[in-house]
């Protein structure tokens, strides 16, 4: 059947190089590395990183808010566009949504990362206080994890029983992996009718959790009477700035399998000008979002909050602030703008650029507010440390290493859902857009 | 149960730091060394903030001991995710459970006062300090966070004084219970002079300060 017609999405799993265990055994090494300087700072506390009062957090939670905003976008540009019946998303979600599935790991292992007490993890559980704000984060981002990771693998169920069947002859274990999460699937019309049932509801469930989570996540701030952090505006912001990196990490990841994998036929240019669109767009949303910020607190310029606006815009915390802006905005809002420079590359690095703007982003938003506490004393400057650099190095490898590795045991692009629709697919997608645009 | 409170009177206060002094050795707050204090890690349970305005000779000094305040409304509280922090119910002291606090920090960052301090280390303790331990207060381990108590230990005992109060050489310092409208300190919380930090912030502290030069 499909089978045939997509060889190129097998081909990743019949055939490992040299360079494959090369950069895994890089990836590993980071990793290593990282795993090495986290038991450094068990042993001694974490006196090792930067950290002091009153700047109590540091680049932990910055990692923290940043994986979990960019797992904003895979689930939610899958999920939307699954509502919206956009039929060019077929060959793009399963990469969207693995973004979402390997990078939420590291958001909510970041929180762990920075515990003093790890060792004392079952208190959550054991005296959880709802009034908390960080209660309402272990909900939602652990609900989130679980139903992104449920939605992500029941669209994968057919594609593993197609696995199944055309690897007889695998190695045990590999068969025996896709023995158990192929779930006896035999690809039955009622199976099929089932499944889509399913994934339209988790779609919508899905959709409005990728609201709650972020806004939740900047509530632990926002909840605070910390200056700066103490804003209506805050969930909203971080929501935003989420779905913009979350968005450009999909862009930045579609362009590297594309070329890695020879999807070529699959991910198209047109999947990059929407992507581009869509991020232009985001870009501007995320300066309105700051431009009122910054200028509400401007004009009220109450002593507490604007001694935090200038560590950001004047003092220590400026080459913060403005290569966040630079990163965020004034770089890749006219290479996404003009037609010309909105090609494949072009969103590669604007992706690249607005992801780093947006940690930055995190970062200023959490450090210079800590810094600036509303009594005059206690004054503090932090400057992250080896340990903390190579534990955010090793967050970043083990994202690659866990999508890397899935790229190897399972097709990247969700086959069953392609059906016949790919070499028309750009035709198809032109007609759809046409006809939702004639009266 | 009595609602204890603590008034400063900010015009006996010598800026001496016998209270922080005090404070350390009946609590067995660690030291962590110049250097660490250098970078922001050194712990004071009761800390004399010292806030100097303008240029020699022509300043304006003030200077405030700082410990808990046991707010009536403590923002730390309300951010504790497994109750570590907590008000205790019959007097409203805040207190911490060293035992179950994870480490997360939202305590340190909540409380507008920074009244609390994380232990980035274990404690260190020079030579021969050790036998002069005060046995009826726990060793923190590292990775927690703790804060002034009131000397929670000496009030169950039945010792209504912080050692800070008793330390302090100039008297500055009162403590009592603010529901006997006959203490001290309740007289001295009534007076023109007292106010507390930030009050604005609805954070209602129970310790007041009374002005200098009033």
């Amino acid at each position: 059947m499909e089978e045939k017609e997509h060889e190129a999405l097998f081909r990743p799993l019949e055939e490992t190089g040299r360079r494959f265990y090369l950069f895994i055994a890089f990836l590993l090494v980071v990793i290593g590395w990282g795993v090495f300087a986290y038991f450094r700072q068990l042993r001694l506390g974490l006196g090792i990183t930067g950290l002091n009062r009153p700047i109590f957090w540091g680049v932990y939670i910055t990692n923290f808010v940043f994986f979990i905003g960019l797992s904003h976008a895979g689930t939610l540009i899958s999920a939307i566009l699954r509502i919206l019946g956009a039929e060019w998303r077929r060959p793009f979600t399963r990469l969207a949504e693995a973004v979402t599935v390997f990078s939420l790991p590291f958001g909510a292992g970041s929180i762990l990362i920075d515990l003093g007490r790890i060792d004392r993890l079952l208190e959550v559980a054991l005296h959880p206080r709802f009034q908390s704000p960080i209660l309402w984060d272990v909900a939602a981002v652990s609900t989130y994890l679980i139903s992104s990771v449920v939605f992500f693998y029941i669209a994968l169920i057919p594609d593993v029983a197609m696995l199944r069947d055309r690897y007889p002859r695998a190695s045990a274990w590999r068969r025996r992996l896709y023995q158990v999460l192929a779930l006896g699937w035999k690809g039955t019309e009622a199976q099929y009718r089932r499944l889509e049932s399913v994934m339209g509801w988790f779609a919508i469930f899905l959709s409005l959790l990728v609201v709650t989570v972020h806004t939740v996540v900047s509530w632990i701030f926002g909840m605070t009477i910390v200056p700066g952090w103490h804003t209506a505006i805050i969930g909203p912001y971080f929501l935003v700035g989420a779905i913009f990196s979350g968005v450009a990490a999909v862009g930045v990841v579609a362009a590297v399998l594309r070329g890695v994998l020879g999807l070529q036929r699959y991910i198209t240019p047109r999947h990059f000008n929407y992507l581009g669109q869509f991020l232009a767009a985001l870009a501007i949303a995320w300066f309105y979002f700051t431009f009122a910020e910054v200028l509400t607190t401007i004009y009220g310029s109450e002593p507490a909050h604007m001694a935090v606006f200038f560590a950001k815009f004047r003092e220590e915390f400026s080459w913060a602030f403005f290569s966040m802006f630079f990163f965020c905005f004034l770089l890749p809002l006219p290479i996404l703008a003009w037609r010309r420079t909105r090609t494949i590359f072009g969103v590669v690095v604007a992706g690249l650029s607005i992801n780093l703007g947006m940690w930055l982003e995190r970062y200023t938003v959490i450090v210079p507010s800590l810094s600036r506490p509303r009594l005059p004393y206690e004054w503090g400057l932090y400057t992250p440390t080896w340990i903390e650099w190579s534990i955010t190095a090793a967050c970043v490898a083990g994202f690659i290493l866990l999508y890397t590795l899935f790229a190897k045991l399972f097709p990247v692009v969700a086959i069953w859902e392609l059906k016949e629709e790919v070499p028309e697919l750009s035709d198809a997608l032109e007609r759809k857009t046409t006809e939702a645009l004639s009266p | 149960m009595p609602r204890w409170a603590m008034v400063i009177d900010l015009d006996k206060c010598i800026g001496c730091q016998s209270c922080t002094a005090a404070c350390r050795a009946e609590n067995n707050v660690p030291f962590v060394g110049p250097e660490q204090a250098e970078l922001g890690r050194a712990i004071f349970w009761n800390e004399v903030l010292f806030h100097i305005e303008g240029e020699f000779p022509h300043v304006k000094a003030s200077i405030i001991p700082r410990p808990c305040f046991h707010c009536e409304n403590p923002p730390c509280v309300k951010v504790c995710p497994v109750g570590a922090t907590y008000r205790r119910e019959e007097d409203g002291l805040v207190l911490q459970r060293y035992e179950r606090c994870i480490g997360c920090r939202y305590c340190t960052v909540a409380c507008p006062y920074g009244a609390r301090y994380f232990r980035w280390y274990d404690g260190e303790w020079p030579d021969g300090v050790d036998r002069y331990q005060n046995p009826d207060v726990p060793l923190r381990p590292k990775g927690i966070v703790e804060k002034c108590t009131f000397c929670v230990h000496r009030l169950d005992e039945g010792l209504p004084i912080p050692a800070c109060n008793q330390a302090c050489p100039t008297g500055a310092r009162f403590f009592g219970d603010l529901d006997d409208p006959a203490s001290e300190v309740s007289q001295l919380a009534r007076s023109p002079r007292a106010s507390r930090l930030l009050e604005d912030l609805g954070t209602e502290p129970r310790v007041f300060y009374l002005k200098e030069g009033a």
